[in-house]
C-alpha cells in the first residue's frame, strides 16, 4: 500500500509538471483527439509534446511490458494513472485502434517478432492501425466473410473487399481478417493478418455517412502481397482472435454512453436548456424523461465497475461484454434523443457558427451506428441468450 | 474499499441464507399459509429458526444480542427471502424496528428492546403512511403533549405486520401542518393499549398490513422515541434503509421470476420446438437480463453506501429502490406473459411473484416516487 501511495505522489507531480495546460480540459470531439501515425498533422505544439512525453515512460499503453515500450503498469497502478489524469482532466495522449484492439492481440497470440515490430510503433503512436473486418456481404454475418488469400509459399495473395473499415484512408497499418481455408466450416479457415496500407494493391473510399462524415472507408484489395510471418497466431485459426477483439470492441463501443470527467451531464445540460421552477426542471414531462435515462446510466456506469471489481476478485460470470454493448450503446441513442428534444428547433440547425457547425444533430446522426457497429444490438442479444441464458 | 463486489464473510451469509430460505420457507410455505388462512401470517417456528441463525439480529450490535453484520448482510438475507417469497417479520422487526430504536432510542429503550427484537420474543411494525400513495411527511395523526406524555389520535394504514406487533412504532404531529417536515414525533406504543384498534388486512401478496386506529390513546413520556417534534431525521434514515431492503426484495423476486421463466422456455414446446428458440422471446429475455444485471449493482451499492456513512446514500437508495421496482415489474409481468395460460394459473408459481412484487414496490415509494426523489436530489 505504501508503494501504492508513492506511485500516486510521484505520478501526480510528473503530471503536474508534464501536462501542458491546453491539454488539461476534456476532449469535446474528435477533432480533439490524437490518433497519430506517419502522416498525422498535430493541432498544437502542446498535442506533440504531450504525446513524446507519455509514449516515453509508455503511458499510452499503460499496461503493456516496459519490453515492448508500454508502461509495464499493474491494474493498481494503471487505475492510480487514470485518477490523477482524470483529476486534472488530462487528455488520453492517443487515440488508437493499436493500443486498443491490435496491439493487446498481438501481445495474446502474436509471435515474439511480430511483437517487437508492431508494439513499440504503436506505443509512441507512429503507426496508425485500421481494421479489416466487415465486408459488403459479411456484417452481422462476419464468419462468412469471402476476402480471398491464396497460399502462395512464403506469401499470401489478397483480394476481396472490406466495408466500414474506420479512417482506412488514414490509417498505416490494416489488421484483417481473410478466408485461408474455403473447404471447412466457416469459422474454421479464418486468419488475422497484418499489412501496410502502402501496398501495392490497397485501395481506399471514404462512405459518406448520414451525419456529414467520412469516418469509415471502402478498402479494396487485389492481389495484396502479405508475408507469411504477419499471421497473427495459427493460420486459420484467425476466428478465435476476432472473436477476442470484438468483444474489446464492445466494451469500448458500449463505454461511449458514459460521461467522462470534466463534462456537463445530461442532466446538467437540461437545467441549462430549459430552466428550473422551484428547484426542478421547468418541462415536466422531459424531466421524467431525463430522470428515467439518468437513473439507467448510473446503474450502468456501476454495472461496469462491477463487472471490472468482479473480474478482479475472480467472482462473476464473465460474458458481460455482448450485455455492456447492448445497454451501454442504446443508452448513448438514447441520451442523443433527449439532447436534441431538450434543445427543440436549436438542435436542428445544420451550419452556422453559433450552433457549433451542427455538432447536435451529427452527433445525434452519428449515434445511430453505435448499436450497428461491433455488432447490432439484435446481435448482442442473440448472443446473451444463446450463451448466457441457454436459449437456442 | 472492496469494490463492487461480497467479501468472503457476506458470500457465505449469502449461501447459508439461500439455502435457508429455499429449504424452510420455499413458495410452498406461503401457499400453506394462505390456504389454511392462518391467523399469523408467518411461521413462528421459521422466524425462531431465523432468530438461531442470527439473521433477525443483522442490523443490531453485538453487545446488544445482535450479529452486527450490517445492511449488505440484511440485503442478501432479503435478497433470498425475496427469491422464496419468504413471509416473516423481517422488514417490519429486524429492520424498521431494529434500526428506529438503533437511530433514535435513548439506552433504556435500546436495553429493552434490541435484544428482545434480536431473541425474537419482541415484534415492533412502523405505523407511518396515512395515503394510499406513500407520503411520509403528510401525517394528521396527532400526537399532542399532555403533562409528562401525549395523547394519540389519528388513522394509519399498510402498517405491515401491525396485527402482529407487540410495539407499534407511531410517528404522529405535534406541531404543524401536514407535509411539513417538523414536528413529528415518534412514540413506541403497546399493540394492546387502550383506545388502540388493529384491523388485519390481506392483502394481494397474501401478506398483512394493519389499519390501525388511535383514540385519544395515552403515552408516556418514556415511550418518546428520540427528541419530539424531532422525528423526520430518524425516519428518512430508516426509510432509507428499509428502501435499500426492499429493493434488495425485488431483485430477488425479479431474478427467481426470471430464472423460472427461462426455464419454461427452455422447456415448453409448440410447433415442435422449444419456445426459447423463438428470437421474439429470446430478445425480451436477454434484455431482462441485462436490466436485472443493472439493479444488482445498483442494490449492491445502495446497502453499502449504507454501511459506509456515504453522503450520498439517499441518491443511491432511490436509484436502487427505483430500478428494482422497474425491472421487478417488468421481470413478473414478462414471466406471466412467458408462460402464457399456465402464468394465469394459480397452480404455477409465477403469479405468486407477480403478486408480491407490487406491494414491496409500493412500500415507501414506488418507482416514480423515488425517480422524482432521485432527480431532485441530483439537483433538477
Amino acid at each position: 500500500m505504501a508503494d501504492l501511495e508513492t506511485f500516486r505522489r510521484e505520478t501526480r507531480a510528473w503530471l503536474e509538471e508534464n501536462c501542458p495546460q491546453s491539454m488539461r480540459s476534456p476532449v469535446q470531439s474528435d477533432a480533439d483527439q490524437c490518433w497519430g501515425g506517419r502522416n498525422w498533422a498535430f493541432k498544437s505544439e502542446d498535442q506533440r509534446v504531450w504525446l513524446e512525453r507519455m509514449a516515453e515512460k509508455g503511458w499510452t499503453a499503460p499496461d503493456w511490458p516496459t519490453e515492448y515500450g508500454g508502461g509495464g503498469l499493474s491494474k493498481e497502478e494503471h487505475k492510480i494513472l487514470r485518477e490523477e489524469m482524470a483529476r486534472i482532466q488530462a487528455r488520453p495522449p492517443l487515440a488508437s485502434f493499436g493500443v486498443w484492439m491490435i496491439g493487446p492481440a498481438i501481445l495474446k497470440f502474436g509471435s515474439e517478432k511480430l511483437k517487437k515490430q508492431h508494439l513499440p510503433p504503436i506505443v509512441r503512436g507512429e503507426i496508425r492501425w485500421c481494421q479489416g473486418y466487415s465486408e459488403p456481404g459479411a456484417g452481422s454475418d462476419l464468419a462468412g466473410l469471402q476476402t480471398r488469400a491464396e497460399d502462395k509459399g512464403d506469401h499470401f495473395i489478397v483480394n476481396g473487399q472490406k466495408i466500414w473499415t474506420s479512417y482506412a484512408d488514414k490509417a498505416d497499418w490494416m489488421f484483417c481478417l481473410v478466408r485461408t481455408n474455403p473447404d471447412v466450416k466457416k469459422q474454421l479457415g479464418i486468419s488475422l493478418v497484418l499489412f501496410d496500407m502502402t501496398t501495392p494493391g490497397v485501395t481506399t473510399r471514404p462512405i459518406k455517412l448520414i451525419s456529414g462524415s467520412s469516418p469509415f472507408c471502402e478498402t479494396f484489395l487485389e492481389n495484396v502481397r502479405v508475408e507469411k510471418d504477419q499471421v497473427v497466431g495459427e493460420i486459420d485459426q484467425g476466428w478465435t482472435i476476432a472473436k477476442y477483439l470484438l468483444t474489446h470492441e464492445r466494451e469500448m463501443i458500449g463505454g461511449m454512453g458514459r460521461t467522462a470527467a470534466g463534462q456537463k451531464t445530461l442532466s446538467e445540460l437540461a437545467v441549462d436548456a430549459l430552466g428550473l421552477e422551484d428547484g426542478r426542471l421547468a418541462d415536466s414531462m422531459l424531466r421524467s424523461e431525463v430522470a428515467r435515462w439518468d437513473l439507467d446510466a448510473r446503474a450502468f456506469e456501476l454495472t461496469a465497475e462491477r463487472v471490472l471489481d468482479e473480474a478482479k476478485a475472480g467472482q462473476g460470470v464473465g460474458n458481460t461484454s455482448a450485455m455492456l454493448k447492448y445497454y451501454g450503446t442504446e443508452l448513448n441513442k438514447r441520451r442523443q434523443e433527449l439532447l436534441m428534444a431538450m434543445h427543440g428547433s436549436d438542435a436542428m440547425v445544420w451550419e452556422g457558427e453559433d450552433w457549433r457547425e451542427g455538432a447536435l444533430p451529427r452527433q445525434w446522426l452519428r449515434s445511430k451506428g453505435n448499436s450497428i457497429e461491433g455488432g447490432t444490438s439484435e446481435i448482442q442479444l442473440n448472443v446473451i441468450s444463446r450463451n448466457i441464458l441457454g436459449l437456442r | 474499499m472492496a469494490g463492487l463486489v461480497l467479501n468472503d464473510e457476506q458470500q457465505m451469509l449469502k449461501d447459508a441464507a439461500q439455502r435457508f430460505f429455499a429449504d424452510r420457507a420455499p413458495v410452498s410455505a406461503l401457499r400453506r399459509l394462505r390456504d389454511e388462512r392462518d391467523a399469523t401470517g408467518f411461521s413462528r417456528e421459521l422466524w425462531s429458526e431465523m432468530v438461531e441463525m442470527g439473521l433477525v439480529g443483522t442490523l443490531i450490535d453485538e453487545a446488544l444480542g445482535g450479529t452486527g453484520f450490517g445492511n449488505v448482510g440484511m440485503g442478501l438475507i432479503a435478497e433470498e427471502a425475496g427469491r422464496n417469497l419468504s413471509a416473516s417479520p423481517l422488514l417490519s422487526t429486524a429492520v424498521l424496528g431494529a434500526s428506529l430504536v438503533q437511530l433514535a432510542g435513548n439506552d433504556s429503550q435500546k436495553q429493552a428492546l434490541l435484544p428482545a427484537i434480536a431473541d425474537g420474543s419482541r415484534l415492533t411494525a412502523l405505523a407511518l403512511d396515512e395515503r394510499p400513495r406513500h407520503a411520509p411527511r403528510h401525517i394528521e395523526t396527532r400526537a399532542e403533549q399532555n403533562g409528562d406524555g401525549f395523547t394519540l389520535s389519528g388513522r394509519k394504514i399498510n402498517v405491515i405486520d401491525g396485527h402482529v406487533a407487540d410495539t407499534l412504532i407511531v410517528a404522529g404531529r405535534s406541531t404543524g401542518q401536514p407535509d411539513d417536515s417538523e414536528g413529528l414525533t415518534l412514540l413506541l406504543v403497546d399493540r394492546d393499549a387502550a383506545g388502540v384498534s388493529v384491523q388485519r388486512t390481506i392483502m394481494v401478496d397474501s401478506r398483512n398490513a394493519a389499519i390501525v386506529t388511535f383514540d385519544n390513546v395515552h403515552v408516556p413520556a418514556d415511550a418518546v422515541l428520540g427528541t419530539p417534534g424531532k422525528g423526520w431525521k430518524p425516519l428518512q434514515r430508516v426509510l432509507d434503509i428499509a428502501n435499500a431492503h426492499l429493493a434488495a426484495e425485488l431483485l430477488g423476486i425479479a431474478q427467481e421470476s426470471f430464472e423460472r421463466t427461462v426455464k419454461y422456455l427452455q422447456e415448453r414446446k409448440q410447433f415442435g420446438v422449444t419456445i426459447g428458440s423463438f428470437q421474439g422471446l429470446q430478445h425480451r429475455a436477454a434484455h431482462l437480463f441485462s436490466e436485472i444485471e443493472l439493479v444488482k449493482s445498483a442494490v449492491l451499492k445502495a446497502l453499502q453506501a449504507l454501511d459506509d456513512g456515504d453522503e450520498r446514500t439517499p441518491e443511491m437508495v432511490s436509484l436502487a429502490k427505483a430500478k428494482a421496482c422497474e425491472v421487478a415489474e417488468l421481470a413478473t409481468n414478462e414471466g406471466v406473459q412467458m408462460h402464457g395460460g399456465m402464468g394465469m394459473t394459480d397452480e404455477f408459481d409465477i403469479g405468486l411473484f407477480l403478486k408480491r412484487a407490487r406491494p414491496v414496490q409500493q412500500l415507501f415509494g414506488d418507482y416514480r416516487y423515488h425517480a422524482d426523489r432521485f432527480a431532485a436530489l441530483r439537483g433538477y
